[in-house]
């Protein structure tokens, strides 16, 4: 596929924390309408990556374009007004704020203006978060919580929606149960979804495409049943670890 | 059955009895230097030890017998506090719900109340009115103000989650603008006072721009330097402040231009009463009480807008709001200058109220208590903080009424240099039985539907 559908193409990037490199010469791309994900071992610098998109921290060479704009030196909440919403790693959801809350934060780009027709389809997502809407973000369950930090993201209408590890810490019940919910969204509407993921035989089952990720480098790319086919990948990913 | 309970009496009296000895000893040993001896310079400029035993010794008891009381009534509070938390969870007493309007009914009859009392102790309206003086003025007015500057506080501190120790200088902003350009202009209050918001509120963004980076412990240091580079360069730029020496014979403020004075121009004389100063204080109290009524207003009216929502948001998760769109750097300066407004609003009025402002009066001390305020009331709530303002600022004021200690303690007692004592005692003492301040859990700014009967209210935050 040609780099100039992409919806979002991150080309060349390296990024650094000080003097120590933690991406380095990464491309990836999203085409619309797709589910990609992005897997690799603990520190591998997948969560790092997500970070970059949204400008923390910057990356040092390379460019990241969204739709055609370049968003690499853009400021963090100008990249998020072009429609992009992040569920971040550790749910970073507002603890003191009541659910109901923390869906308003998400969707205040638009001044709430589509608030009620957003939250219904929020909480026909996860109805469970519709019992819990006067409740604190805090007080919520892990799975409640990655829930709410998905609905936020989904308030800000976004046309890509990045994912960190939203499996993190949960009980594979409800592990299933989101990643149910985030390949309806993307059928239903066709909403383009970057997933990073540990949890490599879930996000490859789910997504269209993957992307290995050890140690900053792209190691591998392909479409999904390739990578689940891979010996490499089963070796590494896959045996011993299935959920 | 019986032989136990009194065994387990026997042996709680016995752990209460060794634990006050011991605070006993503690306190002995503490106190000994610090408050059983005394030195004081005679005459002949020689240093002489003075001994204050029976001091020491109310120390000590004091320390042994409470401790005693505390560890001996432990297990029946323990019990008697699993019954009421039953009892409470059941609802919030009506009183509870409606405490905020009571409250502020209570607070416009005030000047009133107190001349009735005391026009029905005194037998006359006359004497009542001038002894109401002290009162309105004493605890009405300057309870207000500080109400008023820890509401002001609270948008920054207990909203926006940003540690300001320097917020004084705000108010010494305000009170100087009105100073000094009623001074030398001539301008009247009523311009003034808006103008002194703005001024304060530029200060505010300019020391929000530096700091915008910072967070918790350092934002906090750097804005007690500020605070006392305001303080230093009004003590330090004499040729416009007069320094030390203050500016003095500020103009008061009148009733739409109506102005205070005994003349036949004055509102006494408009009015066809009789000469009096309690008028302008009564005035001045229902003006501070609007202005901090203005504070609580746009605080609410905030809270439920975008901005006050992110600011809410920025306290809790910084990141999480710049990836959702928020800029956090125009909140962090939107909250620092609406913060400083509203003190740049109070030092005005004060210095319409002193007719005197010197750099004494914006010390670092006062950036303390009003920031005490904002904790001990609990982080965001407007009615727990006025409560510990009235608390802490209507201490002090009574511990100067309270000429009855002098009878105990002899008759060099002052209560009032015991007042940073008390201050601190009191605050342990909340922060031991209610860590999140006198109301302490944040009451949401929405809400879908009614509530439901078990809210957020009873389950334990996971967070701060």
């Amino acid at each position: 596929m040609s780099q100039n559908q992409a919806l979002l193409s991150i080309e060349n990037v390296e990024t650094y924390y000080g003097n120590i490199r933690a991406l380095s010469g990464v491309t990836v791309h999203a085409n619309p309408g797709e589910i990609v994900t992005l897997i690799g071992a603990n520190g591998a610098g997948k969560s790092t990556l997500m970070m970059t998109i949204f400008g923390m921290p910057r990356a040092r060479t390379g460019r990241i374009v969204f739709d055609g704009t370049d968003i690499t030196q853009l400021p963090t909440h100008e990249i998020a007004r072009l429609r992009i919403a992040q569920s971040p790693e550790g749910r970073r959801i507002f603890p003191r704020m009541t659910v109901q809350e923390n869906l308003q934060m998400g969707a205040s780009l638009d001044n709430l203006k589509f608030f009620d027709e957003d939250s219904r389809m929020v909480f026909d997502l996860f109805p469970r978060l519709k019992e819990r809407i006067n409740q604190r973000g805090g007080t919520l369950s892990g799975g409640e919580q990655q829930m709410l930090a998905i609905g936020r993201a989904l308030m800000a209408r976004p046309r890509l929606l990045l994912l960190d590890e939203p499996s993190l810490g949960l009980a594979p019940l409800i592990i299933k149960h989101i990643f149910e919910a985030i390949k309806e969204l993307n059928k239903n509407t066709g909403l383009t979804v970057f997933l990073v993921e540990q949890n490599a035989f879930g996000a490859l089952k789910l997504a269209d495409r993957g992307y290995v990720m050890v140690n900053g480098i792209v190691t591998m790319s392909g479409s999904s049943a390739d990578l689940l086919a891979n010996p490499e990948v089963r070796a590494a990913y896959l045996e011993g670890g299935r959920h | 059955m019986a032989d136990v309970q009194n065994t387990e009496r026997d042996s709680v009296f016995a752990k209460a009895l060794k634990e006050g000895i011991i605070s006993g000893a503690i306190a002995l040993g503490l106190f000994c230097l610090i408050v059983g001896f005394r030195t004081e310079q005679n005459i002949r400029n020689e240093l002489i030890l003075t001994q204050r035993w029976g001091l020491l010794a109310i120390f000590v008891l004091v320390a042994a017998v409470g401790r005693f009381l505390v560890t001996y009534t432990a297990p029946m509070r323990a019990e008697r506090k699993k019954l009421h938390k039953v009892a409470e969870a059941r609802e919030p007493s009506a009183f509870r719900k409606s405490f905020p309007k009571i409250g502020l009914g209570l607070l416009f009859l005030y000047p009133a109340l107190v001349v009735l009392i005391l026009s029905a102790y005194q037998g006359s309206m006359m004497g009542g009115l001038q002894a109401s003086l002290k009162y309105v003025d004493n605890f009405g007015i300057q309870i207000l103000i500080y109400v008023m500057l820890a509401w002001g506080l609270n948008i920054v501190v207990g909203l926006a989650g940003l540690l300001d120790l320097g917020y004084v200088a705000f108010y010494a902003v305000g009170a100087y603008s009105y100073a000094l350009l009623s001074a030398h202009f001539g301008l009247s209050f009523w311009l003034l006072l808006p103008m002194a918001g703005i001024f304060a509120a530029t200060w505010g963004i300019i020391l929000g721009f530096p700091v915008l980076r910072l967070r918790g412990d350092y934002l906090a240091i750097v804005t007690l330097a500020f605070g006392e580079i305001i303080r230093l360069v009004l003590i330090n730029w004499t040729a416009v402040t007069k320094g030390t020496f203050g500016i003095s014979g500020i103009a008061k403020a009148t009733l739409f231009g109506i102005p205070f004075t005994p003349g036949p121009t004055g509102f006494a004389a408009m009015f066809g009463l009789p000469n009096s100063g309690v008028y302008y204080k009564i005035f001045l109290y229902y003006l501070i009480l609007c202005l901090a009524l203005l504070t609580a207003w746009v605080t609410i009216r905030l809270r439920r807008m975008p901005v006050g929502r992110a600011w809410e948001a920025l306290r809790e998760d910084e990141i999480a709001c710049r990836s959702l769109g928020i800029n956090t750097t125009t909140t962090k300066l939107t909250a620092f200058a609406t913060g400083a407004m509203f003190g740049g609003f109070a030092g005005s009025f004060f210095a319409a109220r002193q007719g005197f402002v010197s750099p004494e009066s914006f010390v670092f001390l006062e950036s303390a208590i009003i920031l005490a305020m904002v904790v001990l009331g609990g982080m965001g709530s407007l009615v727990g903080i006025a409560i510990a303002a009235a608390v802490m600022i209507g201490g002090t004021e009574l511990l100067r009424e309270l000429e009855f200690l002098k009878l105990i303690f002899g008759p060099d007692f002052t209560p009032e240099l015991y007042r940073m004592l008390l201050f601190g005692l009191a605050m342990i003492v909340v922060m031991v039985w209610k860590p999140r301040g006198f109301a302490g859990s944040r009451e949401p700014s929405a809400f879908l539907h009614e509530r439901k009967m078990i809210s957020g209210e009873f389950t334990k935050e996971g967070h701060g």
